[in-house]
């Protein structure tokens, strides 16, 4: 039986009847030069079945044995997440029949996850929020299915299915948030703002790649509504392997657009995995969730156990970094931004973008400049991340030190940013191949201005009768002239000595 | 001790183990899996009087067993396709996945 779908209703609507409940589950792929439980490189990209082995593979009489700098990362992501680390833990098998793993089975840890009971805060809008975090335990990553046959390379209508195991046993921290509740309107940003924030962390900790892109942090995310003032929660879909952080927030938004739409028809959610689509900004339903769904949990009897030493989880935690929100009050403080600013700072996920550029000698201003006006604008334009853009923090830097030294104004930056994204080559580079240096010859400018003055003899004259402001358009004229290429104040100045 | 088993629980079993059954073996099955689960319990009254004792996964004393993360030598890909039954574009070939979509 299918029940026609409901309307979607507006989000703004549905928060008027309805709170949503979310639950983030987020997947990190550690960076470590090996897998989970054997040898084999983790490099993203390389030829299919090139970095598998017995182990890996499944293969009958090998042998797993845990990579002890993957449980050292995991026990620090559990510290920055002021997590308790187990005194003893076991890994188990969750046993499901799917090719993406070639045992029949992922090694993960079920009730004894190696950190449990933390916490994080976010900033929204000005405000903290407190997430508190379930559980972050030790997995290993799956198989990667190509679906041959069917029309859109989906499981759907596909013939067969082929698999490269590159990435199975690739070592896996899933972070799991108790549901959490924030006022509605602020829901997809806080779900955006702790993916954002998790991020961060890895990168801080320096545990893990965290590209989104390439699948190396991978957020599911639980949303249920219920009725304004009923307690218990609602039932729950969880949409699967968003991949950007808009993605986060505009699938926690359409689904409760979606979720609404269906308890108004008086009909019920069915609990099932999602698919999000980014193009749409849509969900589909992928699996139902049925009692089927039962993994038959048992804890794997060929790893022993993991037991870390308090003076071992003691020595983790004097290596870890400041705690993101410690950070942003001293990075505050230390660049002189108001409120607003910094807000704008870190939502914008410019944060360590500015922090690096200023780190190459750019100054607080200028550096928050550029990436929140010129590249935020570009990273809108093409869809991605502000982090995605191909441009470093060096290299802004260098672009602004460029205006400092006169040698570029900030319209001529604009070009060599076009340049440097368009990848030819750094700023200076660019500079010279397209030839945008700022004329500073003092006679060719001297020379343009008269050409300007004699052009426009009325401007001159209400210049001359003390018209100052006049003066734009003669400016305008030579910088037409100079193609823009000319330092504007030395223009003003150029033209007010020679009409007064 | 005595263990109810329905049809419909063997019925689910299977579907687990991708095992197709017929409804005389689901009946079969109903009658014998509650022996088995009987039998298999009498390891439990070894228990009978040897006071605290916590369940055990594994025989041996080990903890923190870890390996060096560092790489080893991979199999080739003509080595590692070598058992299966298919394979195309150097993976593993297997039948259309079902049961999604």
């Amino acid at each position: 039986m299918t029940l026609t779908q409901p309307e979607l209703v507006p989000f703004e609507q549905a928060l008027t009847r309805y709170e949503p409940v979310m639950g983030l589950e987020v997947h990190v792929e550690l960076n470590t030069a090996t897998k989970m439980f054997c040898g084999c490189p983790t490099t993203f990209g390389g030829e299919p079945n090139t970095h598998v082995c017995p182990v890996c593979l499944g293969l009958p009489g090998s042998l797993p044995v845990v990579n002890g700098k993957a449980v050292e990362s995991a026990i620090r992501i559990g510290l920055a997440l002021n997590c308790e680390i187990a005194e003893w833990c076991r890994f188990a098998r969750k046993n499901y029949f799917y090719p993406d793993m070639p045992k029949n089975f992922q090694t993960s840890q079920y009730d004894e996850p190696i950190a449990f009971d933390g916490w994080t805060e976010v900033e929204v809008d000005g405000e903290t929020y407190r997430i508190e975090i379930e559980r972050a335990h030790m997995e290993e990553d799956t198989g990667k299915s190509t679906h041959v046959g069917g029309a859109t390379g989906r499981i759907h209508g596909a013939e067969h299915s082929l698999l490269d195991y590159n990435r199975a046993g690739i070592p896996l921290i899933e972070i799991v948030t108790k549901p959490i509740f924030v006022p509605g309107g602020k829901a997809p940003a806080v779900a955006r703002a702790y993916v954002q924030q998790l991020r961060d962390l890895m990168l801080a900790l320096d545990v893990s790649d965290v590209r989104m892109d390439q699948g190396s942090l991978r957020a599911d995310v639980n949303l249920s509504l219920r009725p304004h003032g009923v307690t218990t929660l609602g039932t729950r879909s969880e949409t699967k392997n968003v991949n950007s952080f808009r993605s986060v927030e505009r699938a926690v938004r359409y689904e409760v657009s979606r979720h609404a739409g269906i308890l108004d028809s008086g009909q019920r959610v069915v609990q099932e995995t999602r698919h999000f689509h980014e193009d749409t900004g849509t969900t589909s339903p992928g699996r139902e969730k049925s009692d089927a769904e039962d993994y038959r949990y048992f804890p794997e009897p060929d790893l022993a156990p993991v037991a870390p030493s308090r003076e071992w989880v003691e020595e983790l935690r004097a290596t870890l970094p400041e705690p993101p929100a410690e950070r942003r009050r001293r990075l505050q403080a230390e660049w002189g931004f108001s409120d607003l600013e910094m807000r704008d700072t870190v939502g914008a996920g410019a944060l360590d973008l500015v922090a690096s550029t200023i780190a190459s000698g750019a100054s607080p201003q200028a550096a928050r400049k550029w990436w929140l006006s010129e590249l935020a604008r570009r990273a809108n334009e093409q869809g991605v991340e502000l982090s995605a853009l191909a441009i470093t923090p060096a290299q802004v830097a260098r672009i602004q030190a460029l205006v400092d030294e006169g040698k570029i104004n900030d319209k001529l930056a604009r070009q060599v940013f076009d340049g440097v994204l368009a990848g030819e080559g750094e700023p200076d580079e660019v500079v010279e191949k397209r030839g945008l240096a700022v004329v500073s010859d003092e006679g060719a400018l001297s020379e343009a201005v008269d050409r300007a003055i004699a052009a426009n003899p009325d401007v001159a004259e209400k210049i001359r009768g003390g018209k100052v402001q006049a003066a734009g358009a003669l400016i305008g004229a030579v910088m037409k002239e100079m193609r823009g290429q000319a330092d504007a104040g030395r223009v003003r100045e150029l033209i007010v000595e020679k009409l007064s | 001790m005595s263990v109810e088993i329905t049809r419909d629980d063997v019925a689910h079993l299977a579907g687990l183990a991708r095992i197709q059954l017929d409804d005389d073996e689901l009946d079969r099955l109903g009658q014998e899996l509650p022996k088995i689960i009987e039998s298999v319990a009498t390891v439990s009254q070894a228990l009978e009087g040897a006071g605290e004792v916590e369940p055990m996964s594994h025989p041996t004393p080990l903890r923190n067993v870890f390996r060096e993360d560092v790489v080893h030598e991979c199999l080739t890909p003509e080595a590692a396709l070598a058992g299966a039954p298919a394979s195309e574009e150097q993976r593993f070939m297997v039948p259309k996945i079902l049961g999604e979509e």
